[in-house]
C-alpha cells in the first residue's frame, strides 16, 4: 500500500492542461496539409499519381486534396517537384460535412457544434458505443487512449459504454467490411434516438487504403448517417478529442481558434 | 517417389522457383511430420493455383510448405500438388489445422478427414464455383453462421459474445460452453475484419502495397513493414544500410514497449489493480510518442520503406529521445514493481488460463505466448536479420504457461527492449539510411521472419515472370495463437475470459487480412 502511494507520488501528476493550453505534438507530425496550386508546373500530376488512395485531383493550376481519403503519408510531398503540398502541425481537422474535407486552398471549415436541442442533451454527458468495422486497431488504439489519464476523457463527460442501449451515439472505425455491415446496422438500430454517429479515420470516412475493395463498403456513411468526420490514418488522439469537444461546443480560447499557433515539441524546447 | 531433400534458405536469401521441389503428397506429408518431430516448426502452408486459369477456371492447386529450423537458422521450402480433395495433413500434424481450413476456404479444396473443417474468414472461394462446403453461389455467406462445437447435458448453457464487444476493441465472435461459471470449451470465430488484402497484393508492389503492410495490423506497423521490406529487399538483392536497420530495430522494440506496457496496464485493470492501469496508460503513450518523434506517427506509419527508412535521427533528436525514454523506462519499472508486489494480483494471475508446453508445441504457438510456456522461440535470436545479426536481446521465458507467465515475460521484454533501444540510440551506426532498390528477381520466392511484439510475423513473397508478386502470403502471429487462447479457457471461469484474452491480446485484423 505504502509502495503504491510512494510510486504514485514519484510519478506525479500527468493529466494534460488541454484545453486551456494547446497540446504538443511531434515536430514531424503530419497534420493539416496546405496546398498551393500556384506552385504547380503546367500539366504536372506527380502528386495525384503518387497518392495511394486517389485523394488528390490535379488539373491545370488547380489542386484539391480530399482529407477523407488522405493517409497523411509522404508519397505526394516526396513526388512534388515544387513543394506545392506541405503538412503543417495543425491537429484540428474534424468536420461536420463530408465535402468540407476536400481542401482546395481555402481555409478548412472545422466542425460546428450540434444544434441547440441535441447539444442540451449531450453537451455535458455523451455516451458512445464504439464499433470497429474492419479497423486495423490503429484508430481503435488512439480512441482508447483518450480514456487514459493524460487525456482523461471522463472529465468532459464523454465515455465509452458497453452496450448500444446505453449509448447516445456510435463512434465507427474501419472501412465497414461486408462481414461487419449487418452488425453495424444492428448496433445503430439499437441506439435510442436522438443519436449521433462519428466516423474516425480514413477507413471509416472513405475506405482508406481499402477503397474499392470488393469486400468493403468504403466507409461508414454508406451504411449510416454520419455527424462528425475525423480524418487521419489514424488521427492523432488530440485530433479526435478536438472533434468531440467541437461537436459539443466545449472549446474556448486558444484551442478553439484556428488562427492561434500550434506548439510543437522541438520548437517548444 | 522423389527423395530429394527440401532446399533451405536463410533470412534475406531467395530461392528460384525452379529449385523448389514438388513432391508427391506422401513424401510431402512425411517431410512435414518428420520435420515437426525433429523440432522444426510450420511457418506457412498455403495454396497457389497452378497454370493459367483461362476461361474455364480449371486449375490445379500447389501447396507450399515453409518449415523453420531454429538450430540451423534456416527455412526449408517444398510443395505438392492436390486436386479437389486430398487426405488431410492435420491428422498427422496438428499445427497445420488452421492453415488447412484457410486453404479449403480460399481455394475450395476439401482436406478429407480434417477434424473441424470450418471457414476461418467467411468469404467466397477464390476459385468459384469451387466451394469446400458446397454452398450455392447465389447464397450470401454470413460471418459466424456455421456449426459450433456444443456440449450437451442438463444445465449446460452456451454463452455467445460478439462480434461487437463491450470495449473499444475489434470484432470477433466467441462461443462458450458453460456449466455455471465453469467453461468446458471456447470456440472463436473470426473473419469480421476481412478486407481482402492478400488478393489486392497480387501483381504488386504498387503504390498501395506499403500502406496495406502498415495496416495489416495497425498496432504492429513496424513489425509488418519490416517483414515486407525483408522479403522485397531479398528479392531485389538490396541490403538496407546498417543505420537504417538500427532505426528499424529501435522502432520495432518501441512498438513492443508500447504494446506490452499497455497490455500490462490492461491486465492490471482486469483484476482491479488501478495503479498500474493508470501508470501504464500514460507510459504506453510515451513510447508511442517516441516513435512519433522519429517519424511523426505514433504507430510508425511512413518510417520503414523498401531500401531503408524514410526518417533519419540527428544528434539533437537522439538526445531528446534518450532524455524521454530514460524516465519512461524508470516509471515503467516502478509501475511493474508495485504490480508484482501485489499479492492479490498474483493470486489472480497465477494458474489462470494455463497452456502446457506440450500443447504449445503441438499447436505451434509462437512469440510471447510460446515463451510463456517455457519455449525458447524468438525470431530475433533464432533467425536474426537486420540489426539483430549484430546485437542480441536475451530470450525471455517463463515456464508456467498461465496469465502470470504471459505478463511476466512481457515485463522482462519491456526491460530488455528498453535497454536495447537506449544502447542503439547511444551508438547509432553512421552512414546513409536508404539503399537503392532494383527490380525484384523473377520467378523466385523469399521468406521473411520478424519477431513482432505478439510473435513471429512471416511473409512469403513469390514473384512471376515479370518480377511482380504472383502470390504474397502474410502470417500474423495471431494466426497461430488464436487456438491457444481458446485452449487456455478450458476449465476456467468465464469471468476470467477478459484476463486470458488480454494476456494474449491477439490481432483480429492481422488474422482476417
Amino acid at each position: 500500500m505504502f509502495n503504491i502511494i510512494a510510486e504514485r507520488s514519484r510519478q506525479g501528476h500527468q493529466t494534460s492542461t488541454y484545453p486551456l493550453t494547446a497540446p504538443k505534438v511531434s515536430d514531424r507530425f503530419r497534420g493539416l496539409p496546405v496546398i498551393d496550386a500556384t506552385k504547380c508546373e503546367d500539366g504536372c500530376r506527380a502528386c495525384a499519381e503518387a497518392c495511394p488512395t486517389e485523394a488528390i485531383t490535379a488539373d491545370v493550376k488547380s489542386l484539391s486534396l480530399d482529407l477523407g481519403r488522405c493517409l497523411f503519408c509522404t508519397d505526394c510531398t516526396q513526388a512534388c517537384p515544387t513543394g506545392a503540398i506541405n503538412y503543417t502541425p495543425e491537429y484540428r481537422l474534424a468536420v461536420r460535412n463530408r465535402e468540407d474535407l476536400v481542401l482546395d486552398g481555402r481555409p478548412i471549415e472545422l466542425a460546428h457544434e450540434l444544434d441547440e436541442r441535441t447539444r442540451r442533451l449531450f453537451g455535458r454527458s455523451l455516451k458512445l458505443r464504439q464499433v470497429s468495422a474492419g479497423g486495423c486497431n490503429g484508430c481503435e488504439a488512439d480512441v482508447n487512449v483518450l480514456t487514459t489519464l493524460v487525456f482523461d476523457l471522463g472529465r468532459f463527460g464523454i465515455d465509452f459504454v458497453a452496450s448500444p442501449r446505453h449509448a447516445d451515439g456510435l463512434l465507427i472505425t474501419g472501412p465497414v467490411t461486408d462481414n461487419m455491415k449487418y452488425a453495424l446496422e444492428k448496433t445503430y438500430e439499437a441506439v435510442p434516438a436522438p443519436k449521433i454517429v462519428i466516423a474516425v479515420g480514413a477507413c471509416a470516412i472513405s475506405g482508406g487504403p481499402y477503397i474499392g475493395h470488393s469486400v468493403v463498403n468504403n466507409g461508414a456513411d454508406r451504411v449510416v448517417p454520419v455527424d462528425l468526420y475525423v480524418p487521419g490514418c489514424p488521427p492523432n488522439p488530440w485530433t479526435i478529442l478536438d472533434g468531440l469537444l467541437r461537436l459539443l461546443g466545449r472549446l474556448e480560447g486558444p484551442t478553439k481558434d484556428l488562427a492561434a499557433p500550434v506548439a510543437n515539441e522541438t520548437s517548444a524546447k | 517417389m522423389s527423395v530429394d531433400p527440401a532446399p533451405s534458405i536463410r533470412p534475406g536469401e531467395t530461392l528460384a522457383l525452379r529449385e523448389l521441389p514438388t513432391f508427391d503428397l506422401d513424401t510431402f506429408r512425411r517431410n512435414l511430420c518428420d520435420g515437426v518431430r525433429r523440432g522444426q516448426r510450420v511457418l506457412a502452408l498455403f495454396g497457389q493455383p497452378t497454370g493459367d486459369a483461362g476461361a474455364t477456371g480449371e486449375t490445379g492447386l500447389r501447396l507450399f510448405l515453409v518449415l523453420a529450423d531454429a538450430e540451423s537458422g534456416t527455412f526449408s521450402l517444398q510443395s505438392t500438388e492436390v486436386g479437389d480433395r486430398y487426405p488431410s495433413l492435420t491428422l498427422d500434424c496438428t499445427a497445420v489445422h488452421w492453415f488447412e481450413r484457410e486453404i479449403a476456404e480460399q481455394w475450395g479444396v476439401v482436406p478429407d478427414g480434417h477434424p473441424w473443417l470450418k471457414p476461418v474468414r467467411f468469404h467466397r472461394s477464390y476459385r468459384p464455383p469451387r466451394d469446400a462446403w458446397s454452398r450455392p453461389e447465389g447464397q450470401p455467406i454470413m460471418p459466424s453462421v456455421t456449426d459450433f462445437f456444443r456440449v450437451e447435458g442438463p444445465e449446460i448453457h452456451e454463452v455467445a459474445v460478439g462480434p461487437v464487444h463491450a470495449g473499444v476493441i475489434e470484432p470477433g465472435h466467441f462461443r462458450f460452453q458453460c456449466h455455471g461459471e465453469h467453461v468446458f470449451h471456447l470456440e472463436i470465430s473470426l473473419g469480421f475484419q476481412h478486407r481482402g488484402v492478400e488478393r489486392a497484393l497480387i501483381g504488386g508492389p504498387d503504390k498501395r502495397t506499403i500502406h496495406y503492410m502498415e495496416t495489416l495490423a495497425g498496432d504492429t506497423t513496424i513489425g509488418h513493414t519490416s517483414a515486407y521490406c525483408q522479403a522485397v529487399e531479398a528479392l531485389a538483392g538490396c541490403r538496407a544500410p546498417l543505420r537504417a536497420e538500427a532505426i528499424r530495430g529501435i522502432a520495432l522494440e518501441l512498438e513492443r514497449l508500447a504494446n506490452h506496457t499497455g497490455d500490462l496496464g490492461a491486465l492490471a485493470g482486469d483484476v482491479g489493480f488501478l495503479p498500474t492501469l493508470s501508470f501504464n496508460g500514460r507510459l504506453r503513450g510515451d513510447y508511442l510518442n517516441a516513435t512519433a518523434l522519429i517519424c511523426g506517427s505514433r504507430f510508425g506509419r511512413g518510417l520503414v520503406r523498401p531500401g531503408g527508412v524514410a526518417f533519419d535521427l540527428d544528434a539533437e533528436r537522439i538526445k531528446t529521445l534518450i532524455e524521454r525514454l530514460e524516465p519512461a523506462l524508470e516509471d515503467t519499472a516502478g509501475s511493474l514493481k508495485v504490480l508484482w508486489q501485489s499479492l492479490s494480483v498474483q493470486a489472480r494471475f497465477e494458474n489462470t488460463g494455463t497452456v502446457s508446453k506440450a500443447l504449445c508445441d503441438e499447436l505451434g504457438l509462437v512469440g510471447m505466448a510460446a515463451r510463456a510456456c517455457g519455449a525458447y522461440r524468438d525470431a530475433r535470436h533464432d533467425f536474426p536479420h537486420g540489426i539483430f545479426r549484430f546485437t542480441q536481446i536475451p530470450i525471455s521465458t517463463c515456464p508456467s504457461g498461465d496469465v502470470f507467465a504471459r505478463a511476466y515475460v512481457r515485463g522482462m521484454e519491456v526491460q530488455r527492449s528498453g535497454n536495447f533501444v537506449l544502447e542503439q540510440l547511444r551508438m547509432l551506426a553512421s552512414g546513409p539510411t536508404t539503399a537503392p532498390m532494383g527490380p525484384m528477381a523473377r520467378e523466385s520466392v523469399a521468406v521473411s521472419l520478424v519477431e513482432g511484439w505478439r510473435g513471429e510475423i512471416c511473409h512469403v513473397a513469390i514473384t512471376n515472370g515479370e518480377g511482380h508478386f504472383a502470390h504474397y502470403k502474410v502470417i500474423d502471429p495471431s494466426f497461430h495463437n488464436w487456438i491457444g487462447l481458446a485452449m487456455s479457457l478450458r476449465d476456467q471461469q468465464i469471468s476470467d475470459f477478459p484476463l486470458c484474452n488480454k494476456s494474449f491480446n491477439l490481432s483480429y485484423c492481422g488474422h482476417d487480412l
